[in-house]
C-alpha cells in the first residue's frame, strides 16, 4: 500500500521525496526508466524525512530486526534500525557474508540469483521489517521474506521508498504487507 | 585512535562485538566481520555516536561511503551531522554519468565510481568504510573526491589492520579508527 493511502495523503514530505528521486532513462537497458535514489541521499532534509516516516510507522510495532537488501537497502535500513532500537541484518549476494549462511534463490528476467543471510543473526519468534529502496516484481523481497520465515521470524512488513507499476495494487507479497512511500514520477524530458 | 577514558567502555564493547572468521575469503586471512556489531544495538549505536561526536562541528557537508559496508555506517553519520551521503560504487552500478578511479588489488585491478554532480568543488568530505587494510580503496575514494575539488577532511573506519600499513599509504590524509585488529 502507498503511504498516501495510509494516513499520509497530502503530506508535503512525500512530494519532496518523490521530486528528489532522479529518473534515468534506459538504464540498465533500453526501455527501463531507472529510479535513482542517490539524488534523494544528496538532500539531507528529504533523506531524513524518508527515514522519519518509516521510523514513525514502525517504532511501536515491537520490531527487533531490520533486514536490508544489498546494496541500496543498506542505506535506508540502518538509520531505521538505530532509531527503533532494532538489530540490522544485511541480506547479501552470494559469497559476501563470511560466516555460515542460509541461501534463497529467486528468479530474474533471465536466470536466477541468490540472497544470503548469516545463520544465527535472527532468532525464531523475532518480529522483522525488510527494507529495500524499490520494489518492482517483488522477486527479491519474496526471497528475503522466505529467508526470514525459514528461521522462524515473523515478517511484519516490507518497506520500500519507491514502488514500480508492477507493484501497484499489491498490498501484500506472499501474504506479507507491503508499504511504499512514492510512485515513480512521470518525466517530461530525458537526461 | 579513539581511546580517551570516557570512550574506553564503548570501544571495548564495539571491539568485542566484531567477529573474526578465519580463512575467509581464502586461507590465511582472518576476516573482521562487522555484521555481529550490527546485531548489538548498543554497540552499533555507540559506533555511530563516536563518529558523530568527532565530526558534527567540523563543517562537513559530504559523507562518502564505500560499497558495500560503507553504506551501513555512512548514512547514519550523514543524517546525524546534516550532510549529504554519496555512495562510491563498483563499476556499472550507478545509473547516471560517473567519474571513475582505477585502483590495484592484490591480483589485478578494480574501479570505483561516483556520480557526476553529487559533490561540488570546495565541499568538505568525510570518507567512511568498515575497515582499512592496505588503504588502496580509501586512496581511490580520496582521489575521486579531490579530482572534483572536494577537500577530504578525514577517512573514518571502524577497524584498522595495522600490519598492512594502510595509514602510511594515506600519507598526509588523516585517518580515524575505532578499533585495531592487531
Amino acid at each position: 500500500m502507498f503511504a498516501a493511502e495510509n494516513g499520509l495523503r497530502g503530506d508535503p514530505r512525500l512530494q519532496a521525496i518523490s521530486e528528489a528521486i532522479r529518473v534515468v532513462p534506459h538504464f540498465p537497458k533500453p526501455g527501463i526508466m531507472f529510479q535513482d535514489i542517490t539524488t534523494l541521499l544528496l538532500d539531507p532534509k528529504a533523506f531524513k524525512d524518508t527515514v522519519d516516516i518509516f521510523v514513525d510507522r514502525y517504532r511501536d510495532m515491537g520490531i527487533s530486526v531490520v533486514a536490508g537488501v544489498e546494496a541500496r537497502g543498506f542505506m535506508f535500513g540502518p538509520p531505521i534500525a538505530l532509531a527503533i532500537g532494532a538489530k540490522f541484518v544485511p541480506l547479501r549476494k552470494p559469497r559476501k557474508l563470511p560466516g555460515e549462511v542460509i541461501s534463497e534463490a529467486y528468479v530474474l528476467e533471465y536466470g536466477t540469483d541468490c540472497l544470503e543471510m548469516h545463520v544465527g543473526a535472527v532468532q525464531p519468534g523475532e518480529r522483522s521489517l525488510i527494507i529495500d529502496d524499490l520494489v518492482a516484481t517483488g522477486g527479491t523481497l519474496s526471497a528475503a521474506i522466505r529467508l526470514l520465515e525459514r528461521v522462524g521470524a515473523e515478517v511484519v512488513e516490507c518497506a520500500c521508498v519507491v514502488g514500480l507499476p508492477e507493484a501497484k495494487g499489491q498490498r501484500r507479497l506472499n501474504g506479507t504487507p507491503l508499504y511504499i512511500l512514492v510512485e515513480p514520477r512521470e518525466i517530461e524530458h530525458c537526461y | 585512535m579513539a581511546s580517551e577514558d570516557c570512550q574506553d567502555a564503548r570501544i571495548a564493547r564495539i571491539a568485542a562485538a566484531i567477529r573474526v572468521i578465519p580463512n575467509f575469503p581464502k586461507p590465511g586471512i582472518m576476516f573482521q566481520d562487522i555484521t555481529t556489531l550490527l546485531l548489538d544495538t548498543r554497540a552499533f549505536r555507540d559506533t555511530i555516536d563516536l563518529f558523530v561526536e568527532r565530526y558534527k562541528d567540523r563543517d562537513i557537508s559530504v559523507v562518502a561511503g564505500i560499497e558495500a559496508r560503507g553504506f551501513i555506517f555512512g548514512p547514519p553519520v550523514a543524517l546525524a551531522i546534516g550532510a549529504k551521503f554519496v555512495p562510491l560504487r563498483k563499476p556499472n552500478k550507478l545509473p547516471g554519468e560517473v567519474i571513475s578511479e582505477e585502483y590495484s588489488l592484490e591480483y589485478g585491478k578494480d574501479k570505483m565510481e561516483m556520480h557526476v554532480g553529487a559533490v561540488q568543488a570546495g565541499e568538505r568530505a568525510l570518507v567512511i568504510d568498515d575497515l582499512i587494510a592496505t588503504g588502496g580503496t580509501l586512496c581511490a575514494a580520496i582521489s575521486l573526491l579531490e579530482r572534483v575539488g572536494v577537500h577530504v577532511v578525514e577517512c573514518a573506519c571502524v577497524i584498522e589492520l595495522p600490519e598492512l600499513k594502510g595509514r602510511e599509504r594515506l600519507e598526509d590524509k588523516p585517518l580515524f579508527v575505532l578499533v585495531d585488529a592487531a
